[in-house]
């Protein structure tokens, strides 16, 4: 039987059904859950999709953190279940304290989408160890507050264990800056925590597995990364 | 009426049907409203006696030009005589438009404006602009995939665009990111013509089993009416008659409480609530609201039903206590359905959208009285026939007259213009491709999701928006382009070069052309030089999709463009649906490969008129546009067309 991966769906929730395909693709069974069920019907892994849960009201995640689900999330994630959050899933994650920092409105004061280059600096976590170590990748952004911040202690915490797991690097040689969307602090478009078994990055991994509705197949390592993994643990 | 103070009904002073009938006289205040003498008059005749207050507006928003079309509608007998396809499941007077693409699915699409609120409050005017064709797309029964829009501004040196512009963009991006549709394309453009009235056009596409199909059809007495969605507010009153259908003065946008206020969250759980009555066939009808809200669902969807209907209007939920009934029924509030439910039916719709966490409250039910009703706290309000709103609203034969300067404007040929010396050839190729109107357009489109539900093959900056539907590898094209200023130079012919433009754009991406859905933006036509603008524009329209086979399925009409007596120029924008059976033999516009052969079909004549090179190089507008040649055109696209099926084409790209 396949690896179970848990796609949380929140009212307000975009991208859950792509992530459900994106596990389909690399052999995995996606299973729905609800936002309102405490319950995660046995499944060995959880996404957090991105979207607009409760419509971002009050604030980014604010409101999905106390959903029935994410007690269970949280829970299991404490006991060491791969959790990953994308986008909308990364800032209920930090919401919900398990990740540090949190993300406010882009630099730019606009929703950015476009085709972003990333690397991989921690190839070691559940959903990136199909990567190369400093593997450069390109996965869409879709976001309007992505702009990670955290204080400066946090962040060397981070950068000292090696939980920034995804960074903003420019594209090519006509590279624009430092690539850096939204000015996250240290260029920093995903991290993990201390286990990690929970991931929280802004780009969607899920928009780059087929590329002709993609921007690559460069996301489909986060998928079978979490696989291998789970299939590893039996 | 509410007495000040105490939120409970008076109904000593509520206009109620029965005070109406005993005090015929009372002086109504119907040209505050938007409606002319004749017009009220004819509401006497249809009631036999005064309609009361809340009657009265209804007829206001009902037979406003945005809502009963009655300047356009005689031309439209142009459309009507097109071939009419095979696919088409449903068209004209319909939501949208529906075309079937297999024996299991059908697709639905339709453009529609949203100007006068876009000038007014930008942000919220586009934003609902969106919301509003996603739910007319939703009523068919189709999952909305994905949207595009069609935008034109003033100058970009006017000291008003950076408002509008920013304003704009911001709310399309705003309302359809978060409602998870991605935005595969459309087009902006800068002209002075649009200084005092900017165009908003936007399209949605929708996909839905064959199967389920729905209807506005309120039939089957004793079955109820469900209003589901949003509170109804203080927003939007009188949006269609003051707003859409009359003319800015000249100091500008005053009139915002009549823009409406959208919140996409609302929308995309009672997207999602919909879709799950539909699969779970708890749907006998459906309308959404609209321009007109509550008053046009309940009219239409009685008068299509062919029965009768009783509303309990103080059923509705609202937003503030002390709204008015009038009020209730005239609200735009955005967010909001109203479906016909068979009686055993209501718990698990209720249920549905408790789930969603969507407002849903039983207003109604059919009747066999042929009579629209409404009750207010327990008195009698509203007592019309239902088609006497919806369908039987005034019709006008506008006059109509050649503008008189358009033959001076057509004899100053643009071909006439001094042309650069070949010195001077590459400054000026620099000069044209950083002009607003050519130069990229990412700092407005990635400010649109284009990836969200993983089927866009195609978006900004393709010819076309190309998205796979159902589980592929079959999937839909659509192109939505205006006549640049070609329709100010002659309204026929540019109107038939915007239907070619669109229809060329699907065939480049590898689609064939199947349907045409138009957005019609123009003066106002109680000018008759507008007024023949806009027929010369609808002929041309129905003439070129003659030849290139294309039934119209609907669209919208915007009039009243136009701040003190400048009208815009005519802008006829129309959205061409297409079909590919395999989304991977798609054709994208980018070179594809080292020593590709790059080909130029077609022939290239001097033509120059309405040209962006005569405007950019010359600030000129005048002579006549290109010469148009639909058979070419046909045998072009069969030619992109089948070349991309037989994996002939690496790319292509329209000129």
């Amino acid at each position: 039987m396949p690896p179970r991966v848990g796609v949380v769906t929140f009212p307000g929730s975009l991208d859950d059904r792509d992530v459900q395909r994106a596990v389909t693709a690399v052999g995995g069974e996606p299973v729905p859950l609800w936002h309102g069920a405490a319950c995660l019907d046995g499944v060995d892994a959880v996404v957090l999709p991105g979207g607009f849960s409760y419509g971002d009201h009050l604030r980014c995640g604010a409101i999905a953190r106390f959903s029935p689900v994410m007690a269970a999330v949280i829970e299991a994630a404490r006991e060491g279940m791969p959790v990953l959050g994308i986008c909308n899933g990364f800032q209920v994650l930090c919401e919900s304290h398990l990740l540090p920092g949190a993300l406010l409105r882009n630099a730019g004061l606009h929703y950015v989408c476009r085709d972003q280059r990333l690397r991989v600096d921690n190839a070691t976590t559940a959903w990136t160890s199909a990567y190369d170590d400093r593997a450069e990748i390109v996965i869409p952004i879709k976001h309007g507050e992505g702009r990670y911040v955290a204080d400066t202690a946090t962040l060397e915490r981070l950068e000292g264990d090696g939980r920034v797991v995804v960074r903003y690097v420019a594209t090519g040689a006509a590279g624009r800056g430092s690539g850096n969307p939204n000015g996250s602090l240290r260029d920093i478009a995903g991290i993990c925590n201390e286990q990690g078994n929970v991931v929280g990055l802004m780009p969607h991994p899920e928009h780059a597995v087929d590329p002709l509705v993609g921007a690559s197949a460069d996301g489909t390592g986060f998928f079978a990364s979490v696989l291998a993994v789970l299939v590893a643990a039996r | 009426m509410i007495a000040r103070g105490t939120g409970q009904p008076t109904v000593e002073s509520l206009d109620t049907v029965a005070v109406a009938a005993a005090d015929p006289d009372l002086v109504q205040p119907y040209a505050d409203l938007g409606l002319q003498p004749d017009e009220y008059d004819r509401i006497r005749d249809v009631l036999g006696r005064r309609p009361t207050g809340c009657e009265l507006a209804m007829y206001s928003v009902m037979w406003s030009e945005h809502c009963s079309y009655k300047s356009s509608r005689v031309h439209f007998r142009h459309f009507a005589d097109l071939p009419r396809s095979e696919r088409l499941l449903a068209g004209i007077g319909e939501n949208a438009g529906v075309i079937a693409v297999s024996d299991e699915l059908a697709v639905t699409f339709k453009v529609e404006s949203h100007n006068h609120p876009s000038y007014v409050e930008p942000y919220q005017g586009a934003a609902t602009g969106v919301g509003g064709i996603v739910r007319d797309i939703l009523a068919m029964g189709a999952r909305p995939v994905a949207v595009m829009d069609s935008l034109r501004f003033g100058d970009v040196d006017h000291p008003d665009t950076r408002r509008v512009v920013g304003g704009v963009v911001a709310g399309i991006g705003g309302y359809g990111n978060c409602l998870g549709l991605p935005n595969i394309g459309g087009e902006i453009a800068f002209d002075p013509s649009y200084n005092g009235n900017p165009l908003v056009n936007a399209l949605c596409l929708g996909v839905l089993p064959r199967e389920r199909l729905q209807t506005s059809k309120a039939t089957g007495v004793g079955n109820k009416v469900i209003l589901y969605g949003a509170r109804t507010g203080r927003d939007g009153i009188g949006g269609v008659s003051v707003l859409a259908s009359a003319t800015f003065d000249d100091d500008g946008p005053a009139r915002r409480p009549a823009v409406q206020v959208g919140d996409p969250f609302t929308e995309k759980i009672v997207t999602e609530a919909s879709l799950e009555m539909y699969a779970r066939g708890l749907v006998i009808g459906i309308q959404d609201l609209g321009g007109a809200g509550f008053t046009c669902a309940i009219s239409e969807t009685a008068a299509a039903g062919g029965q009768g209907m009783h509303v309990t209007l103080d059923a509705v939920p609202l937003r503030e206590p002390s709204m008015q009934p009038w009020e209730v029924l005239s609200s735009e509030s955005q967010e909001r359905m109203l479906a016909i439910v068979a009686p055993a039916d209501v718990d698990e719709v209720l249920a549905v959208c408790r789930r969603w966490g969507v407002l849903a409250t039983v207003v109604g039910e059919v009747t066999d009285t042929g009579r629209l009703v409404v009750d207010w706290h327990g008195s009698t309000v509203v007592d019309v026939p239902p088609g006497s709103l919806a369908d039987d609203g005034p019709v006008y034969h506008r006059p109509l007259a050649r503008p008189a300067w358009l033959d001076d404007r057509q004899a100053d040929r643009a071909e006439a213009l001094p042309r650069p010396a070949p010195a001077e050839l590459a400054a000026e190729v620099l000069k044209l491709v950083a002009a607003p109107n050519l130069a990229g357009t990412g700092w407005v489109t990635d400010q649109y999701d284009r990836y969200v539900l993983s089927n866009t093959v195609l978006a900004m900056p393709e010819d076309a928006g190309l998205v796979r539907i159902g589980d592929g590898p079959m999937g839909v094209a659509l192109a939505l382009d205006g006549p640049a200023r070609f329709a100010a130079l002659d309204p026929y012919a540019g109107a038939q070069l915007a239907v070619a433009e669109a229809a060329r754009n699907v065939a480049c991406s590898g689609a064939r052309p199947v349907a045409v859905s138009d957005c019609l933006n123009f003066g106002s036509p109680e000018d008759p030089s507008v007024m023949w603008q806009f027929a010369e524009a609808v002929r041309g329209i129905a003439d070129a999709c003659r030849v290139l086979g294309l039934p119209v399925t609907g669209g919208n009409v915007s009039f009243y463009n136009q701040t003190g007596d400048k009208a815009i120029n005519p802008t006829p924008v129309i959205g061409v649906l297409g079909v590919i059976d395999d989304v991977s033999r798609h054709t994208p516009i980018g070179f594809a490969a080292d020593g590709d052969v790059v080909l130029l079909l077609g022939e290239t004549r001097e033509e120059f008129g309405g040209s962006e090179w005569a405007w950019v190089a010359h600030r000129h507008l005048g002579g006549l546009p290109p010469a148009v040649d639909l058979a070419h055109e046909l045998r072009l696209h069969e030619l992109l067309v089948s070349s991309a099926a037989d994996g002939l084409l690496r790319s292509a790209h329209d000129c």
